[in-house]
């Protein structure tokens, strides 16, 4: 064994850790963000290193197998690296969500797979190091199945509810299944690979069953408990592989994961457990219909444009119709005429606009929309009042006021953008449907709302052209 | 490693995340959230070391698909992560 290899690990792992955390606390400011991925990503590079510089101390019998072995990870870095990077680079916006979705359940597959290798292995863990590559594996395959199926429900490629009676009490079984399973594995010295696959079977088994029953309009919370999950299965894992940096990644993402989570279901008006365990996203239409909607007013993009014209200041309120209908470059030009025309516009961002809290920003960011102009919903929303024309893209639950008056609507409580507080509203509606939630939106029978109704990228063409022929 | 160790490395982890996290605006959560599922696609460093040592069959089929998952997740959550925020700009820096 050489005597310079072992610090030189440590060393790499060392440097792996300190540039995570620096590499997270960087973007944490949207200044440094880039050069904060950019420093992960060197940390990155340094922990896949170590791996590399510890190849000479492996014991005798695996370093004679060492050329099948290295030969089988290039190949396993280039596909699976080289495919995900291709996917990274080219995937829609839009669809960014279930991308994340669908990378954070191959992390929690990868710590499952390294906890399968353990157990199956003829030098099994003992003692703490068994229960910790035990409840990652539990835990990592929870997170892979229910990635997936997260994945493909906003992908589309699923309904998105599924439910039957008795539901929670299977999932209860489930569960109680694998983790008598996992006792049993740790209780007997040699299990079989019955043992072994019935318990990683009811892990992903649990993982499917759990995130079935959850509505659409819950999966970003969902995703972010997921990528938690990993995070969680991976420190557990680098505890059992006696690596600090696995630990200390691992346990930073399922802190910070966790936190987010939270965050995002606060956002929501809705705990955690509401949103594991209850039947919203889904229905809610039933609920509606206390009070009568009065008749929407209709108003031509023309009017609403001039409108805007001669305000002294617009807020913008974007939603997911926005980047349906891929109008965020059309959204910005007419942006740019208003401000040289002097008016002053700002952006009013929703906590869950877009399909989870953060998409919107990058959906306008990259149509070129400067940080600067896009304020939250708590900077923003006591100055409705003196805001001219509210003009709202493509949403709707979050504009709301039924969610602060009326009691018995599903969304009651949470937290919406005051733009029926403006001297006047705009709504660019596809058609008459309901939002996400499925509820009668009050908003649009106000007095000081008007709809315009059509595809936002051809509303939004309609708007530039009357500026421009407006001089 | 020692258990003891371990829980002051778990416990000093946990705190770290979740400071680093509280001071975020809510417009970086979506790349913080990509950004923080590349890290722990340092779960590819673990398959690697399960990789090289494997002596069995059965070892190197689970290590291969350890391999291959974790280098999706590395790989995949920075390209993602990278592109978004290569996107964020301040008014500044506009085009006049």
């Amino acid at each position: 064994m050489s005597t310079l290899v072992s610090p030189l690990v440590g060393l790499c792992g060392f440097a792996a850790a300190l540039l995570f955390i620096l590499g997270l606390k960087r973007m944490s400011s949207p200044a440094s963000a880039l050069s904060g991925i950019m420093l992960a990503g060197i940390g990155m590079i340094a922990a896949i290193a170590s791996s590399v510089i510890a190849l000479p101390d492996l014991p005798a019998p695996a370093l004679a197998a060492l050329p099948l072995n290295a030969g089988l990870a290039l190949i396993a870095l280039i596909l699976g690296g080289g495919w995900a990077w291709w996917r990274g680079r080219h995937v829609a916006m839009t669809a960014m969500p279930q991308m994340v979705a669908l990378y954070n359940g191959m992390g929690g597959g990868a710590a499952a797979a390294v906890a399968a290798v353990a157990l199956t292995s003829g030098i099994r863990p003992t003692g703490v190091d068994l229960a910790a590559t035990l409840a990652g594996a539990l835990i990592g395959a929870i997170s892979l199945s229910g990635s997936v199926i997260a994945w493909a429900k906003l992908d589309g490629s699923m309904g998105s509810a599924w439910r039957f009676r008795g539901q929670r009490l299977v999932n209860v079984l489930v569960m109680l299944a694998a983790l008598v399973l996992g006792a049993l594995i740790a209780i007997f010295p040699m299990p079989g690979p019955v043992l072994t696959g019935g318990f990683f079977a009811m892990a992903l088994l649990f993982g499917i069953a759990m995130t079935l029953p959850i509505g659409g309009a819950d999966m970003p919370v969902v995703i972010s408990l997921y990528n938690a999950f990993t995070g969680l299965a991976v420190g557990l894992e680098g505890y059992a592989l006696g690596n600090p940096a696995l630990m200390i990644a691992g346990m930073v993402v399922g802190s910070a994961g966790t936190l987010l989570t939270l965050l995002m279901a606060k956002a929501m008006n809705r705990s955690l457990t509401n949103v594991l365990f209850s039947d919203f996203g889904e229905t809610g239409a039933s609920a509606s219909g206390t009070e009568a909607t009065r008749p929407a007013k209709s108003a031509e993009a023309s009017d609403a444009a001039l409108a805007m014209r001669y305000a002294g200041s617009v807020v913008i309120v974007p939603g997911y119709g926005l980047a349906v209908a891929q109008a965020q470059q059309k959204l910005y030009e007419l942006i740019k005429l208003l401000q040289a025309a002097g008016v002053g516009v700002k952006f009013a961002i929703h906590p869950v606009a877009g399909r989870m809290p953060g998409h919107m920003n990058v959906l306008l960011a990259e149509a070129g929309v400067p940080y600067d102009l896009i304020f939250d919903m708590d900077e923003i929303n006591d100055d409705f009042d003196a805001v001219d024309v509210a003009l709202v893209i493509g949403a709707n639950d979050v504009v709301n006021p039924a969610a602060r008056s009326d009691k018995t609507s599903p969304i009651y409580g949470m937290p919406i953008l005051n733009v029926d507080r403006a001297h006047q509203v705009y709504v660019i509606k596809r058609g008459q449907g309901k939002g996400y939630a499925g509820v009668e939106n009050l908003l649009f029978g106000l007095d000081n709302c008007a709809m315009v109704y059509g595809d936002a990228q051809a509303v939004l063409a309609a708007m530039v052209q009357a500026l421009k022929d407006s001089g | 490693m020692n258990g003891i160790v371990a829980l002051y490395v778990f416990m000093l982890a946990g705190f770290t995340g979740y400071e680093v996290i509280r001071r975020v605006p809510s417009i970086l959560h979506t790349p913080l959230m990509s950004g923080s599922n590349f890290i722990h696609g340092i779960v590819v460093v673990g398959a690697l070391d399960a990789l090289f040592g494997a002596t069995s069959t059965s070892g190197r089929v689970l290590g291969f698909l350890g391999v291959l998952l974790g280098a999706a997740n590395a790989a995949g959550g920075y390209a993602v992560t990278e592109r978004m925020l290569a996107m964020f700009r301040a008014s500044g820096k506009e085009t006049k």
